[in-house]
């Protein structure tokens, strides 16, 4: 078969097998008179109802906004600081056992401290996701600024590069698979702790709504949240694949051409 | 131009220090082409890495026009042997040759002009938008050199450029170097393990003795220019100046086996 002809058949099988599952599984459950899995249809038209879009300002919007602040802040913290450690040996050593142990905490754990300082508002659940998230992307960038080849930093310092240009041009962009690998695992966490986050305590959010549904046996609308976490969580990954491959280009040809 | 006077290198302190580099002095003149050969590990890259003021040397100085080096100077630019690490790979030929000039602070067309016309003495204006990676080793070794040129160097320091590419393209890149060198007027300082690489490119060679290191001996080349890759090494003189490098450089390797064996032995 033609390298054409099999990428198409890889693209029908990604849409085929999905929609193959959606209908064994609206067959089976038709008519389902088992309280906790109600027909496919009872939850399509609960998703109808409030996912479009009746609750898209009310918890959808209050949810991602916490979700991408958190993210964000982690991903700017994360660099920032990755990127003092990964340069000064000293500040790495100094800062690594305190690094380890905070990383070594159960994020959930941290949960009721987070309600104490912040109360249950979006400052807490914010936080928990900055927090969570920041790990991998500052392990990353350590990692990825302290492993830059050495002749790459000599080549700069050579050309007397200042070092404004040295970091943006030359540390953060070899640094930046790494990085990228360590915002890939945020993002996924970032999803989960708003989740999380909103489960404990909260008023609104996609998390809460989903609890909710389950306590007033909603079982349809429970159902309808939790298949919205799952087209969001695939949508981000995929987006952020998307930005990825644009980002790194030059990585994946450096590397093709390194291995010959 | 360049004054290499008294220089020595050590790595570690007390019972782990390393000697590298003994007592060195260099001087190499306006415009002059200087190679530097000499046995494997004898530390000619610590040599020229301190001539660069990538390395500061435990003692001794290096004077370029009578400045003494402690950092990068501005009028000296460096072509690495590892061609594929010192090439930024996320920027294309243009911008890996434009990069250095952000020191210099030049206004755009300025910068572009130097660009062009050092990628064009290179010969790869074709390829100015490729990326280092789609390149072939030699290639990449001429966006090195070309990045180096732009940068308008007084004198080029080269460390084993053409270590890693194969003998065809490295004819070629010998010629392309001594070309460039003569037409931007330049001085090259270019270290190398490679005797014929040395005579046949050199004004001069300086031959360093195993670490720790010191000038075993300098020589004058006095082959007819431009040199010629079939007729400079057809000639007499050609032939003797790579048998004399070649047994000074064997001669001291013997002389010191057995220093060290009865070192081994005493220890």
């Amino acid at each position: 078969m033609s390298a054409r002809g099999k990428h198409f058949l890889g693209v029908g099988l990604e849409i085929a097998v999905p929609i193959a599952l959606l209908v064994i599984w609206g067959v089976l459950s038709a008519g389902s008179k088992t309280y906790y899995f109600p027909p496919l249809t009872d939850i399509f038209t609960a998703f109808k109802d409030n996912w479009l879009f009746e609750r898209v300002s009310s918890d959808v919007v209050p949810s991602l906004t916490r979700m991408f602040a958190g993210f964000g802040i982690a991903i700017v913290v994360g660099i920032s600081a990755g990127l003092l450690f990964g340069l000064s040996r000293r500040a790495r050593i100094a800062a690594d056992p305190i690094l380890e142990f905070l990383r070594a905490i159960p994020p959930p754990a941290l949960l009721p401290f987070a309600i104490l300082v912040f109360g249950v508002g979006n400052g807490m659940k914010i936080f928990i996701i900055a927090l969570v998230c920041l790990w991998p992307i500052l392990l990353n960038t350590i990692d990825g600024v302290n492993s830059v080849d050495p002749t790459l930093r000599e080549t700069a310092y050579m050309y007397g590069i200042p070092w404004r240009d040295r970091i943006w041009g030359v540390m953060l962009p070899a640094a930046s698979p790494q990085i990228f690998a360590g915002i890939r695992t945020s993002l996924s966490l970032a999803l989960i702790l708003m989740v999380i986050s909103e489960m404990v305590a909260s008023t609104n959010g996609i998390g809460y709504f989903v609890l909710q549904s389950q306590r007033t046996f909603a079982i349809p609308e429970m159902w309808s949240g939790i298949f919205l976490l799952g087209i969001l969580g695939y949508v981000f990954n995929a987006g952020f694949g998307l930005i990825e491959k644009r980002v790194l280009r030059w990585h994946r040809g450096a590397r093709a051409s390194a291995l010959g | 131009m360049l004054r290499v006077e008294h220089l020595g290198k050590t790595y570690g302190e007390g019972d782990d220090a390393v000697e590298a580099i003994g007592d060195v002095d260099i001087e190499v003149a306006e415009k002059e082409f200087v190679c530097i050969v000499g046995p494997s590990g004898c530390g000619k890259t610590t040599l020229l890495k301190c001539m660069g003021g990538l390395l500061p040397p435990s003692s001794g100085q290096v004077h370029l026009r009578d400045q003494r080096i402690e950092g990068p100077p501005e009028r000296m630019a460096l072509v690495f042997q590892e061609y594929s690490r010192s090439l930024f790979p996320w920027l294309t030929v243009r911008q890996n040759v434009a990069f250095p000039l952000r020191r210099k602070k030049l206004d755009k067309s300025k910068a572009k002009e130097l660009v062009e016309n050092a990628v064009k003495s290179v010969d790869l204006t074709r390829f100015l938008d490729r990326y280092p990676w789609e390149l072939s080793g030699g290639m990449q070794q001429r966006v090195a050199i070309a990045r180096a040129l732009a940068y308008e160097p007084d004198i080029m320091l080269m460390d084993e450029p053409f270590a890693s590419v194969d003998a065809q393209t490295r004819a070629d890149l010998e010629d392309l170097v001594l070309e460039i060198s003569r037409e931007y007027g330049v001085t090259v300082v270019f270290v190398t393990h490679d005797i014929d690489e040395a005579v046949y490119l050199s004004d001069r060679i300086v031959v360093l003795t195993p670490s720790p290191t010191t000038v075993q001996e300098v020589l004058e080349v006095e082959l007819p220019q431009p040199r010629d890759q079939v007729e400079t090494k057809e000639q007499q003189e050609f032939a003797q100046l790579r048998a004399h490098v070649w047994r000074s450089i064997k001669r001291k390797q013997e002389e010191k086996k057995p220093e060290a064996a009865a070192a081994g032995a005493a220890g």
